[in-house]
């Protein structure tokens, strides 16, 4: 392969001239040869053109990458020792905008221990200074010979000076960023934390780690959903009912019933997120949104509505309760034993077993999975946390499944799933995802229809009807109209339930007539107390305890009270197939 | 240095007048600004090897006389100098090259170096503009009535190099050899459509490497996607230039040596552009494009074809190793070993640098009927 593009025939041309070269022979440029020159220039020109580009293309990237988007400290956080800080993650804030975690820049205190000169005397000045750095470990550290070793993270300032003057040779600082979360264990269950690395390793700050990181960048904290006032009426309701009941844990959820926002999440025992280290690892269990329960009779409310809303019976029907239901080695019986036939109201009302499950068995098993799949309760739902548990269903799904479902047993949901599920029975039938993160005003959550209007409207008069006249007596919160359904379950144990250890829940909307926010309260293990004559179930314990969260939160979420009295109020709530104004006992 | 007569006639004293003052200069604020960065960058990497801190330095310095000697004596040649000398070191540097293959230790899977003395020696760093030379020599000689052809034994001779280079392997320098090798054939009248030809065999070439040479393919594919592969080393070079910004951090300041293990060869750019910002990088780069450019122009007026052929390599070579530097610095091409003329560590390369750099001196110096003035 030659390119010989120029050879020509050689002859003399015309502009022939004589040109010293170094050397001794003598060139004779001619016409072609200086054709060649010719072209030889150009082409130089041009090569030297395409360099002039490449230096410019040089000279433009450095100013892109110098000026235009320089400085963003990231190679700092390789190498130890370096005095710039890790990028910052952004605050969380609540939907208010009040702080709910943030940054505090402290120093923290490493070793080039190939500089340090003796190891045992600086590890002793050190301790003297620092008494809880172990000794032998902190000389151990210092002798050995690598360029890095953490001593102590996160000092503050005083410790900080006394250190820097002991002026031990090859002890450094490197500022860090220390998460803090000014309303300690406020919101633990939703906030997670982070590890001293600052790396989200629970709840909020992991599920969102790289959002949070990236918001840091750009300087936006990320807002959520929650509402601290709600959020510590919510906890402290729950931690007085806990204390007072002697329970294990209590769990605690407000959620906007428009939208799915979650204003408030509680989970008891909690823990401080500054210092997760110091609670048991027991209290970071989120019975809210990870533990799965059999929550009993608030899944009545479902077996209504998909009984009214498939038209399988209606608000003037009734079901025979007289006697127990025994299928093979089960029996169903009712906690409040009316031994008669009960309307569809009152099976409600008084919480009857017996007649849920027949109710159940109307609908059909079939129908019974379509309609809690939609309500939410057989799936995990996507709540922004790392901790949510997935439901537990049985299978297979048979007659006797159907029966025990229909009144909350044989199916374990979490407590997030239920306040879902009830949001969607009293809003008008639409389900909305739960979320932790604020909407935009204005911005309509895109809800799915699980009931029709007309049922969900049947099922908020039977659901006030609970608590003016029902098991939920004690949740009434006057002037705020409340409505919502009891739930006692004994817990599954290892050799079947256990009798004593139950799980009381109430789950409530107000104002009934208009939901705006579903409350729902469980209480672990609850123990009967004088107060309430022995009594563990839900009407005395997690009832009272949500009227006492409603009582507190609505003023603050700017519900209006109503008066009660009127009786275009009573009308419109009124139940159809209710005779009379029969008080029962709560409970 | 002012003290030459105009009327001296010494040998010294008429290479002061006739050589091209300005490129030396700036050549001098290279090396000056080479040093300056070995200093800062190479401690860090000398210990991260548990060598002495000072390691590289004090190899750098025995290297760098050396290195002004060669600038100087090369400069003092003539054309026919030039020409002589690089045909001796041409094959010299070829043998050792080829010896490299059957002697040399293997050092991170290649086969590159000679070892002798306590010092190592690259020799294809020296085939280089020893080839660039040669090559123009042939591509004249084509151009000569009843001369050798020329043409055919350019190509052989580009034939043998490549073979070799790859065989170490060495591709980075394989490319620079060719891109170099094209670009004097190319000023040599080339017709365009060979042009076209050898720009397809060109890229033919880089897709078969592409294709065939497992690190090649890696190299590309973290390129042109950041998350196929480990792009460690262009992260950290990039945050430099961030966190350096327009002054700098200041000398020594600097992070980047700390954690990339070539911070004192391929990406000392990265270091300077950490510790002494936009400013510096943007003077380097000038100081490149001056030289590269300003070569150039000289060679404009060259009535000589060798003289331009062999200028031009050796301007191309330089010139498109201090851009292939950078733009591997500066992510605009894929990470290549490639070392930044007279700035980077190494002996040999600063030697050859230094040979290929007073030989372009030689070349342009102004003489009776050449080019070069004024």
């Amino acid at each position: 392969m030659t390119g010989r593009p120029t050879k020509r025939p050689v002859r003399p041309a015309a502009g022939q001239r004589a040109v010293p070269v170094p050397g001794k022979t003598m060139i004779r440029l001619e016409g072609t040869a200086a054709r060649t020159m010719r072209l030889g220039h150009g082409r130089l020109l041009a090569v030297a053109l395409m360099f002039g580009i490449g230096f410019c293309v040089l000279a433009g990237r450095l100013v892109e990458l110098t000026v235009v988007r320089g400085g963003d400290g990231a190679v700092a956080n390789l190498v130890p020792g370096t005095i710039a800080a890790r990028p910052e993650r952004a605050d969380i804030v609540d939907r208010h905008g009040l702080l709910l975690a943030t940054n505090l820049s402290t120093a923290s205190l490493y070793a080039d221990a190939r500089e340090v000169l003796d190891a045992n005397r600086a590890a002793r000045r050190l301790a003297k200074v620092l008494p809880e750095l172990s000794l032998a470990a902190t000389a151990e550290k210092l002798r050995s010979d690598k360029a890095f070793v953490w001593l102590k993270r996160n000092l503050t300032p005083a410790l900080q000076d006394r250190i820097h003057r002991l002026g031990i040779p090859g002890l450094y600082f490197r500022e860090e960023q220390r998460r803090l979360y000014p309303h300690g264990a406020l919101a633990a269950h939703v906030l997670g934390f982070t590890d001293v690395d600052g790396n989200g390793i629970a709840g909020v700050e992991k599920f969102f780690d790289e959002e949070l990181l990236r918001r840091g960048h750009a300087g936006a904290p990320l807002q959520l959903s929650l509402d601290i006032r709600v959020q510590h009426a919510l906890r402290d309701e729950l931690g007085a009912a806990m204390a007072k009941f002697s329970a294990v844990g209590a769990a605690g959820l407000v959620m906007n019933a428009n939208t799915g926002e979650v204003l408030g999440l509680a989970s008891l025992p909690d823990f401080d997120p500054n210092h997760p280290g110091a609670s048991p690892v027991t209290s970071r269990f989120n019975r809210t949104s990870l533990g799965v329960y059999e929550l009993g009779s608030v899944f009545k409310v479902f077996t209504l509505a998909m009984a009214l809303d498939s038209g399988t019976t209606n608000l003037s029907g009734s079901y025979d309760a007289s006697k127990p239901i025994r299928v093979s080695r089960f029996t169903i019986r009712d906690d409040h034993p009316k031994k008669r036939r009960l309307s569809v109201p009152e099976i409600l009302i008084y919480s009857s077993n017996i007649g849920a499950a027949k109710m159940a068995l109307d609908v059909g098993g079939k129908t019974q999975r379509a309609y809690l799949g939609r309500f939410g309760m057989l799936r995990r739902p996507a709540l922004e946390l790392p901790e949510v548990g997935a439901p537990l269903s049985p299978s297979p799904w048979r007659d006797i499944n159907t029966m025990t479902v229909a009144f909350g047993h044989g199916l374990a949901v979490s407590p997030v799933q239920l306040t879902s599920g009830f949001a969607a029975a009293v809003n008008g039938g639409l389900l909305l995802p739960a979320t932790l993160i604020r909407h935009q005003p204005g911005q309509r959550g895109l809800g799915v229809r699980v009931i029709g209007e007309r049922t969900s409207g049947q099922l908020r008069r039977l659901l006030r009807a609970v608590v003016e006249k029902g098991t939920g007596g004690k949740a009434e919160a006057p002037g705020y109209l409340v409505g919502g359904k009891t739930g006692t379950a004994e817990k599954a144990g290892v050799r079947g339930y256990r009798r004593r250890a139950l799980i009381s829940s109430f789950v409530a909307a107000f104002p009934i007539n208009a939901p705006a926010y579903v409350v729902y309260v469980m209480i672990d293990e609850p123990k009967g107390i004088k107060e309430t004559y022995g009594f563990a179930a839900a009407g005395w314990n997690a009832a009272p305890a949500a009227g006492q969260v409603i009582q507190r939160i609505a003023p603050i979420l700017g519900v209006r009270p109503v008066h009660l009295g009127g009786p275009a109020k009573r009308q419109a709530m009124a139940v159809p197939g209710q005779g009379g104004e029969r008080k029962v006992a709560a409970n | 240095m002012t003290s030459f007569a105009r009327t001296d006639t010494s040998v010294v004293g008429r290479w002061w007048w006739t050589v091209d003052r300005w490129t030396l200069l700036a050549v001098g604020l290279l090396l000056l600004i080479g040093s300056l960065l070995t200093l800062a960058a190479s401690p860090a990497v000398a210990e991260r090897l548990k060598l002495e801190s000072l390691h590289f330095i004090q190899r750098q310095a025995i290297f760098l006389l050396p290195a002004l000697l060669a600038l100087f004596m090369a400069s003092l040649m003539t054309p026919r100098g030039v020409r002589r000398i690089s045909a001796i070191g041409f094959v010299v540097s070829l043998l050792l090259m080829v010896a490299t293959l059957f002697i040399g230790p293997e050092i991170k899977g290649a086969t590159r170096w000679l070892q002798f003395a306590g010092l190592s020696l690259q020799p294809s760093e020296f085939v280089k503009p020893f080839f660039a030379v040669v090559a123009a020599w042939m591509l004249a000689e084509q151009h000569r009535e009843g001369a050798l052809p020329g043409n055919l034994i350019c190509c052989l001779l580009y034939g043998l190099v490549t073979l070799v280079l790859i065989l170490q392997p060495d591709f980075g320098m394989a490319v620079v050899v060719s891109s170099v090798w094209f670009g004097q054939f190319f000023i040599a009248g080339l017709s365009m459509l060979w042009v076209g030809v050898l720009v397809l065999l060109g890229l033919l070439g880089a897709v078969a490497a592409y294709a065939t040479i497992p690190h090649v393919t890696i190299r590309v594919d973290s390129f042109l996607d950041r998350a196929s592969g480990d792009t460690y080393q262009i992260d950290r070079a990039l945050d430099a230039f961030g966190q350096g910004g327009l002054f700098g951090r200041g000398p020594g300041e600097g992070m980047v040596k700390r954690v990339l293990p070539d911070a004192h060869t391929d990406f000392i750019f990265s270091v300077a552009g950490e510790e002494y910002g936009l400013i510096v990088c943007l003077v380097i780069v000038a100081l490149f494009a001056f030289i590269t450019l300003r070569g150039f122009a000289r060679l404009l007026r060259e009535e000589d074809l060798f003289v331009l052929l062999a200028g031009a390599g050796l301007l191309t070579q330089f010139g498109l190793q201090a851009v292939i530097n950078i733009g591997v610095n500066l992510d605009l091409l894929p990470t290549k070993g490639m070392t930044l003329p007279f700035i980077s560590y190494g002996g040999s390369s600063l030697i050859a640098l230094a040979l290929a750099m007073g030989m372009v001196l030689a070349l342009t110096r102004r003489r009776p009927g050449g080019g070069g003035g004024p």
